[in-house]
């Protein structure tokens, strides 16, 4: 007999570290995705019942994968419907419980479910919603509520992909060596597109939504333990936690973001910088550079800086040059003129800023126009900072930037 | 696992023969076959060739043209068979249009 509340946080902890493996091993087994989600569900509900009554189990890991395996054999038997073929293929797979079909050296099941959720064949926005529903345990409601969608069109874009993957016959594996490499950079682009949907979430916004941040990073060590030797991806794990380290110090009590520059640094979780400065050691270890990498360096940089003025900015612009090289981004570019802007003065800066500007590829990017005002700024040429701030706010997305702008623009 | 891989392109911009491209279509045929994984496929005429038939309430019309005017139109199909998704899809992208059109791949309905 265990105290209630014991026994809830037991189920909790088990949901968190199971569900997926619980999942990914009846997909596997049963090639049935719904089915595979429900019975997982019904032993999860059958733990909350019974683990109560009968104490917590040795290993709840064990046992929810045997009572979903139970349930599971129980609803295809009693299945009528459907081809008896696959039924009996399901049924022999479910009865060998150590079958462990395993045709890339990498055994888990949750590697072939990610790889499966994350196949390019389905739209992006439904694989993430596939990832976090089949690895990460949420529910449709709540993934909708994360997205800001209603519940029913995220059931239906849950259903149409997974009817995909059935009809379509995507394969169920990790892919081969030869399509590995850009395979993984569509698992670490789900991965890191959660992330961003939970950062860019305002202080106010739904907990759901802010929580995205947190799936994001434990499928990014789920994802590490699982290929270890992979540089990126411990390159994107070592990025999303050096941001989240900062999210206490990046809105102020008014719930507007504040800069870099202006963030209380005590605030900072140094123990996830910490965390996440190791994580990029082992990446840089592995010797293969990539642009999640670089970011987490970049990251490293401005994590390692007790004030903005001991960032060492010559090393973040020419971290930013190496990643140019890598993604010819304009984006990245533009974060690059404001590094050498700090690191060689705003002159430099501004020639990247000008080069951009005639390309006209950010043509509607409120940043640019922004970037320019800041060190034309600085230079002390404020009717043409003025100017640039005022074609900012024309083109600015957001109250919060707009106020920024504007505070800015007040100041020249 | 059967997939028709449609071959969908620009009619105005891939007109009659090429030697050059007829001779990588007949490569692309002989690996496939050679790998046994091509069921069949065929080229087809342009839409100019095209006639749309339709029965309505027991009537039959019929119009000159393709069922959709859309800039890339179908110009050939394969069916190949395939343990799955990423069998087909690597095929279709050693399709000699796949490098001036698109292929698109869709499952055959299996009874």
């Amino acid at each position: 007999m265990g105290d209630i509340a014991d026994v809830q946080a037991a189920v909790a902890e088990a949901f968190r570290s199971e569900w997926g493996r619980v999942v990914a091993y009846l997909i596997r087994v049963t090639g049935q995705w719904d089915l595979a989600e429900e019975c997982a569900q019904d032993a999860f509900t059958k733990a909350l019942e019974r683990w109560p009554r009968d104490g917590i189990p040795t290993s709840p890991a064990g046992w929810l994968k045997t009572t979903a395996r139970n349930r599971a054999v129980d609803r295809i038997r009693r299945e009528k419907a459907g081809d008896a073929k696959l039924r009996e293929a399901a049924m022999s797979a479910l009865g060998d419980e150590e079958s462990r079909f395993d045709d890339n050296g990498i055994g888990d099941d949750r590697l072939r479910l990610m790889f499966t959720c994350c196949h390019p064949a389905l739209p992006v926005e439904a694989q993430v919603a596939l990832t976090l529903r089949t690895l990460a345990g949420l529910t449709t409601s709540e993934i909708a509520r994360a997205f800001m969608v209603p519940t029913e069109t995220m059931a239906k874009r849950l259903v149409r992909a997974k009817g995909k993957i059935r009809d379509a016959a995507v394969p169920y594996r990790v892919p081969p060596a030869h399509q590995l490499p850009n395979r993984l950079m569509a698992v670490l682009a789900v991965i890191y597109a959660l992330f961003n949907e939970g950062y860019s979430a305002s202080a106010g916004a739904d907990l759901v939504r802010q929580n995205l941040c947190a799936e994001a990073i434990r499928l990014g060590r789920l994802l590490v333990e699982l290929m270890p030797d992979e540089p990126e991806a411990l390159g994107l794990l070592s990025m999303m936690m050096l941001h989240d380290a900062r999210r206490p110090a990046r809105v102020d009590a008014a719930g507007d973001l504040v800069t870099l520059e202006d963030q209380d640094r005590r605030l900072w979780d140094i123990a996830a910088i910490g965390e996440a400065t190791a994580v990029l050691d082992d990446a840089v270890r592995l010797r293969r550079q990539g642009p999640y990498q670089l970011q987490a360096a970049i990251a490293t940089c401005h994590a390692a800086a007790p004030t903005a003025a001991d960032t060492d900015w010559a090393e973040i612009a020419d971290l930013y040059r190496r990643l140019a090289e890598m993604v010819p981004s304009p984006v990245v570019a533009l974060n690059r003129a404001v590094a050498v802007a700090m690191a060689d003065g705003p002159e430099a800066g501004l020639l990247i800023v000008e080069k951009l500007e005639q390309s006209g590829v950010l043509a509607d990017y409120h940043l640019l126009p922004a970037t320019r005002a800041d060190l034309l700024r600085r230079l002390g040429r404020n009717q043409q900072a003025e100017i640039a701030y005022r074609r900012a706010l024309d083109l600015a997305p957001t109250d919060a930037e707009r106020r920024y702008l504007a505070k800015r623009l007040a100041e020249v | 696992m059967r997939y028709a891989l449609l071959i969908c392109h620009d009619e105005t911009k891939v007109v009659g023969t090429d030697p050059a491209r007829t001779q990588a279509f007949a490569a692309f045929e002989d690996e496939m076959t050679a790998r046994a994984v091509l069921v069949g496929g065929e080229r087809l005429r342009p839409t100019t060739s095209a006639t749309t038939v339709r029965v309505r309430d027991g009537d039959m019309v019929i119009a000159d043209g393709p069922f959709a005017e859309t800039k890339e139109q179908i110009a050939g199909f394969y069916i190949v068979d395939c343990e799955d998704l990423d069998g087909a899809i690597e095929i279709a992208a050693k399709i000699p249009a796949a490098c001036y059109g698109s292929i698109e791949v869709r499952p055959v309905w299996e009874i």
